[in-house]
């Protein structure tokens, strides 16, 4: 579909009046509870104006009145598609704050849980955006995969998607002894998935005419915005926090930063965000891969601090997250209790940039771009 | 690629008295504090500096220092009179990659800061929720509104230490 300018429809002779179109809260495609104020004229978007604050549940100040080792279940519920990731970057925080050094084995297994559960997040960006714009069948293929994963992680800590499994300082638990096993199995049979992912939904027609040229993201933008993660990758920019910013064992692993293209339309489109999602998990597997089969032996508990009592001062840590910078803004007074935690969500952040890639779409653009971004309105709402 | 020391040296040279001193006291990270009505000027400058270039804002923060004097009530809950609100803007240079910490204060009674969208765009939304859990207010910025709290939240700003909940809300009582 094509971008219309504004313009034209204002200088031929037909009259047209502007008018005001809520999307959501209650809305499939709106991934949760958000309202989207439309102004449109006809069917072309002239202003998009979100609404969010409709899952706000006051985590900065729940924080405040728990101690440190108490907030990582609540982080499992910001992001509670990539709990995994939002744990790793709380315990990777209080560490640098407190010093702690976390033994190898540790920093080996939350590598491997975060790719994992990267690749379970992605699965279901790509499934829900087949279903959004109207392929269904992608979708059940994505959540079966998915549904290995949370398996794995099942058996590894109790939990398939709230882990409170990443502890400052350690994990909750080892390995399962048949974890190694069964993750090699699901990466020898995922990988022909993600092919036929690709024959099913990324290279089909129908697909390709719904996303690509569609709400294009300039690289200035995406800067200037502060947008991160896959986002601002397919926008061009080679920007990635576990090259670019090194935590925990990433320096250890070699792997591909993907980028996009304009390889069906422009770059910066929904395709190429779309795209850069599907070799990103490949990338994961690499990742993973590697991981497991070099994976040190150790005890993943010795270095879990027995009262967790930072000194006075202030830390900001941020991780890679599946949707892109995670960041942990942490001031400690030096008591038990944090006298301030906020945290920097990717979605947040993305959200605010998305009245700038409507602009000039028509109505039913919208759903695919709100799917492209890949959004979760637990962690922009908090 | 800049340390914060140097950075500091340059921002004293330009603005001279906006730029209030540098903080590196361990374990904090090192950060500069300015003047909460220069800010603007200040990230513009750091923005577009040929060495500097901080093109992108990691993150910006609303804190309550509870730092002035606590009053009791009858019924044990604490106000704070006196002392000040901060915002910690947390900027980054894709380009040189090299990261900096600023730190601005305004007094409680009045806290009022220059916004910072006209450097990074994507401060809008981070200085209204600033706006929403503190009562910081951003001067020039485009559509200071709540962002997370109901548009007629009218009981305060819920971040603040001496928060009290409201009997009612809208008929309901809190906590029900």
């Amino acid at each position: 579909m094509t971008q219309y300018s504004i313009q034209n429809t204002k200088d031929s002779k037909l009259k047209t009046e502007e008018m005001v179109l809520n999307m959501g809260p209650q809305h499939p495609s709106t991934h949760g509870v958000l309202r989207l104020e439309l102004q449109i004229d006809g069917e072309i978007i002239i202003d998009v104006v979100p609404h969010i604050g409709y899952l706000h549940r006051c985590f900065e100040k729940h924080c405040e009145a728990m101690t440190y080792p108490q907030i990582i279940p609540y982080t499992d519920r910001m992001d509670y598609l990539a709990s995994m990731y939002n744990e790793f970057g709380y315990a990777l925080a209080m560490e640098r704050l407190m010093k702690i050094e976390v033994p190898e084995r540790v920093e080996y297994i939350r590598v491997i849980m975060g790719e994992l559960q990267r690749i379970a997040s992605h699965l279901v960006a790509l499934g829900t955006y087949g279903a959004d714009i109207g392929a269904f069948t992608p979708f059940l293929f994505c959540f079966r995969d998915r549904e290995r994963i949370l398996h794995l992680f099942e058996i590894t800590c109790g939990a398939r998607l709230l882990y409170n499994y990443i502890w400052i300082g350690g994990l909750s638990h080892d390995l399962h002894p048949d974890f190694i096993r069964l993750t090699k199995e699901f990466i020898k049979d995922f990988r022909p998935n993600v092919k036929e992912l690709n024959e099913l939904l990324s290279y089909n027609r129908i697909f390709i005419e719904r996303t690509a040229n569609v709400g294009i993201l300039p690289i200035e933008t995406a800067i200037n915005y502060g947008v991160t993660g896959p986002n601002l990758r397919a926008s061009g920019l080679k920007w990635d926090l576990r090259r670019d910013d090194p935590y925990s064992a990433y320096h250890k692993f070699d792997y591909e930063i993907p980028v996009g293209s304009g390889e069906k339309g422009k770059t910066g489109d929904c395709w190429d965000r779309y795209y850069v999602r599907v070799l990103e998990m490949e990338e994961s597997l690499k990742i993973i891969e590697q991981a497991i089969d070099t994976i040190p032996d150790g005890d993943v508990s010795s270095a879990i601090p027995k009262r967790v009592k930072p000194p006075e001062g202030q830390i900001y840590t941020r991780v890679e997250n599946p949707r892109g910078e995670l960041g942990y803004f942490i001031i400690s007074d030096g008591s038990l209790n944090p006298a301030r935690v906020k945290v920097r969500a990717p979605s947040f952040v993305t959200m605010q940039v998305f009245p700038e890639l409507c602009k000039g779409f028509m109505v039913a653009d919208v759903v695919a771009i709100l799917g492209s971004v890949d959004i979760v309105l637990g962690e922009i709402d908090r | 690629m800049k340390t914060a020391e140097e950075i500091f040296n340059q921002l004293k040279e330009k603005f001279g008295s906006s730029i209030i001193e540098l903080k590196t006291d361990k374990p904090v990270e090192p950060f500069i504090v300015v003047h909460p009505l220069e800010i603007d000027k200040i990230c513009l400058f750091l923005r577009d500096d040929k060495e500097l270039l901080f093109d992108s804002l990691m993150n910006l923060s609303g804190v309550d220092d509870a730092n002035g004097t606590k009053v009791k009530d009858d019924k044990g809950l604490e106000t704070i009179n006196g002392g000040t609100l901060s915002v910690y803007y947390h900027l980054e240079s894709t380009k040189l990659r090299h990261k900096l910490t600023l730190k601005t204060s305004a007094d409680r009674e009045k806290p009022e800061v220059v916004t910072v969208t006209e450097s990074w765009k994507g401060a809008d939304w981070h200085e209204r929720e600033a706006y929403d859990m503190y009562g910081i207010i951003f001067l020039n910025h485009p559509d200071l509104r709540r962002i997370l709290m109901p548009y007629d939240w009218e009981y305060g700003f819920p971040l603040r230490k001496d928060y009290k909940n409201p009997e009612f809300y809208q008929g309901m009582k809190v906590p029900y």
